[in-house]
């Protein structure tokens, strides 16, 4: 077994993603406790030059055509091959799309335990602790990372992507894959529709989560966006309920915003919603739960009543405008 | 067509959550337990399935405060068969647990699908999905809103960031982690709900001693320390309004 920390490095489509920064940034506090290296993992093909500003020691590149795009069983065949060479003493993955189920089939199948929606990390006099974030951030949970081999899921917050940069190209190893698949097979990628504005570019966003109660009600939201001159988005709830389209949906699945104003109606501020708004200049949380995380993250907030709230807002907009 | 939907109950976290005397755990007697809101998901994914295409569906849940009601209101939207898991759930169970322990519940219904919520917010140590098809022999695919069945496979829409889908065929059987179903969740009127108290059967099966590892020990629980709390504007709905448009002018907003 070895003190290594293994990161594997996500990526979609020719990107690698914020997060694999992060769990670089955390992989480096965790080799400095444990006294190994930080090794970084890239499973793809024709990947030669993706990844050359992770703050890896190491990098190995496992490409194989097979490998072209994330299929799940695929991967997982690949990473338990080298892991279980390997023996790491912790493994670090994304808990995202590709991460999550990568690290939940691994422990079961390399038998090794798993800490997920984990945050942050340190290490205090040489154990290596992991602080995981319970309960839609309502709740933290910190303990020791288990021994001898762990692997560990990350969501975003603890760290900055850019601890986990380097400048220079870390040496990179060739290593042979291992992938075997079959059960699962890549169809097609759908794109995200376009058409609609891009709220990622936009200044002003009055976004409506699970509060607003049903699509009716999204009218009066949408009165209030066009008073300031702005657009309207959403939490997750409020699209899978089909009220807004896919392209207004914040957050993790949807898309990072930052605008100048956030007005985050009724919205609770689970950390998948939370972590794409925290470039937003100033963010304004109306919600009547006074508990609510969304008031962690927000410069200035309320718990009256949206319903009352709102219609008195945009009079006085429409009032201030003339 | 078997599916099968293993469901967890999980804190509502509109309650206060306090954190137990140990420091280690959130204390059990204080917590309003509820469906895991993705597990509603899947349950309505398989109730889809079986409409559009037949089958039966089943639902799998541990003996713990309210699970009657969830299994009933499963029933009364249309899952033929309800499964209590009894014993050793009175304290909190990991999820390498629970996924061994729904594992050998599952084995013997040899379903061809096996429909789980995407995650919870209580997985500390994995979401249920990819633990319970690692201990099933079977695939897993995760993050899915939108399942289609043919030919003994499942073309599933996969979600990443920003909108991407990627559309993958799985070879059943296999299981799946739902985001979101076809449709939002339907709504049953609590009438058919007592309907269907009367008619719907809850099996009762009991599970071998719970074997926790795979997941980490928790030394200690507390509640996040916030750099800054947001300032309150406090009054009635005309007075805040003006001091929001107030700082909408300082923000340059307006
Ligand atoms: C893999 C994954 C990806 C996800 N991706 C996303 C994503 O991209 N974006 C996203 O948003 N979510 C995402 N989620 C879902 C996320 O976990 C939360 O479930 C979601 O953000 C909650 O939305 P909400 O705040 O609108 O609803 P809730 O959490 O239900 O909050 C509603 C809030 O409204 C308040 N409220 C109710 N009535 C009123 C009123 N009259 N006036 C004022 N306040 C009121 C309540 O106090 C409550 O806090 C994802 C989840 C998973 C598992
Ligand atoms: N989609 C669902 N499937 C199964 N049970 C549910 C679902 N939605 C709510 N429940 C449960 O049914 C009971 C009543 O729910 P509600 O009508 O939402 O208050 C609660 O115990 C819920 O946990």
């Amino acid at each position: 077994m070895s003190q290594d920390i293994y990161v594997v490095i996500e990526h979609l489509r020719g990107q690698v993603a914020d997060i694999s920064y992060v769990l670089c940034a955390a992989a480096r506090q965790l080799a400095a406790a444990s006294g190994g290296q930080v090794v970084g993992v890239l499973l793809g093909h024709n990947v030669q030059g993706l990844a050359q500003d992770v703050a890896v020691d190491r990098l190995l590149v496992m490409d194989d055509p097979q490998l072209a795009d994330f299929i799940p069983d695929r991967y997982q065949q690949a990473l338990a091959g080298l892991l279980s060479a390997q023996a790491p003493r912790v493994t670090l993955f994304g808990d995202t799309s590709i991460g999550a189920e990568l690290a939940g089939g691994l422990s079961v199948q390399l038998g090794w335990p798993l800490v997920s929606y984990c945050r942050s990390v340190r290490a205090d006099d040489g154990r290596l602790l992991y602080i995981s974030q319970l309960c839609g951030g309502k709740v933290m949970a910190e303990g020791e990372i288990p021994a001898p081999h762990a692997l560990l899921a990350m969501v975003p917050g603890g760290f900055q992507a850019e601890q986990g940069k380097r400048t220079s190209p870390p040496p990179v190893e060739t290593v042979a894959s291992a992938a075997v698949g079959g059960r699962i097979t890549l169809k097609q990628y759908i794109e995200p529709e376009s058409g609609d504005v891009d709220i990622s570019k936009e200044a002003i966003l009055v976004s409506v989560g699970r509060g607003i109660q049903n699509a009716d009600n999204i009218e009066m939201v949408q009165e209030l966006a066009a008073a300031l001159g702005g657009v309207v988005s959403a939490s997750r709830p409020v699209v899978d309920q089909g009220w807004l389209p896919t392209t207004r949906l914040v957050g993790k699945s949807g898309k990072r915003v930052k605008p100048r104003l956030y007005l985050a109606l009724g919205i609770s501020g689970a950390p998948e919603h939370a972590e794409a708004i925290t470039d937003s200049q100033t963010i304004i949380a109306v919600n009547t739960d006074a508990s609510a995380p969304i008031f962690d993250i927000a410069r200035y907030g309320t718990t009256l009543d949206l319903f009352d709230l709102v219609p008195a807002l945009t009079e006085k907009v429409r009032q201030a405008k003339q | 067509m078997h599916i099968v939907v293993p469901v967890k109950l999980v804190p509502d976290l509109v309650e206060e959550l306090v954190i137990d005397a140990s420091g280690c755990a959130l204390d059990p007697d204080t917590l309003r337990l509820q469906l895991n809101e993705f597990d509603g998901h899947a349950i309505e994914q398989a109730i889809l399935l079986k409409e559009r295409g037949g089958g039966q569906v089943t639902v799998i849940a541990p003996d713990l405060e309210g699970v009657d009601d969830v299994l009933y209101t499963a029933a009364a939207k249309g899952a033929d068969r309800l499964i209590k898991l009894c014993d050793h759930f009175g304290q909190a169970v990991n999820n390498h647990a629970m996924a061994r322990a729904v594992a050998e519940v599952i084995k013997p219904l040899q379903p061809d699908l096996v429909l789980t919520g995407v995650q919870s917010h209580s997985d500390l140590d994995g979401s249920i999905g990819p633990l319970l098809a690692g201990y099933l022999a079977m695939p897993y695919v995760g993050y899915i809103a939108g399942v289609t069945l043919s030919d003994g496979r499942a073309t599933v829409r996969k979600e990443y960031p920003g909108g991407l889908v990627a559309e993958l065929e799985v070879t059943l059987p296999a299981v799946l982690g739902i985001q979101a179903a076809d449709q939002p969740p339907r709504y049953v009127a609590f009438s058919r709900i007592r309907q269907a108290m009367k008619s719907a059967t809850i099996e009762e099966q009991t599970v071998a001693a719970l074997d926790t590892s795979g997941g980490p020990a928790v030394a200690r629980m507390y509640k996040p320390e916030v750099a800054a709390r947001a300032t309150m504007l406090d009054g009635k709905p005309d007075e805040v309004a003006d001091q929001l448009v107030a700082l909408f002018r300082e923000l340059g907003v307006l």
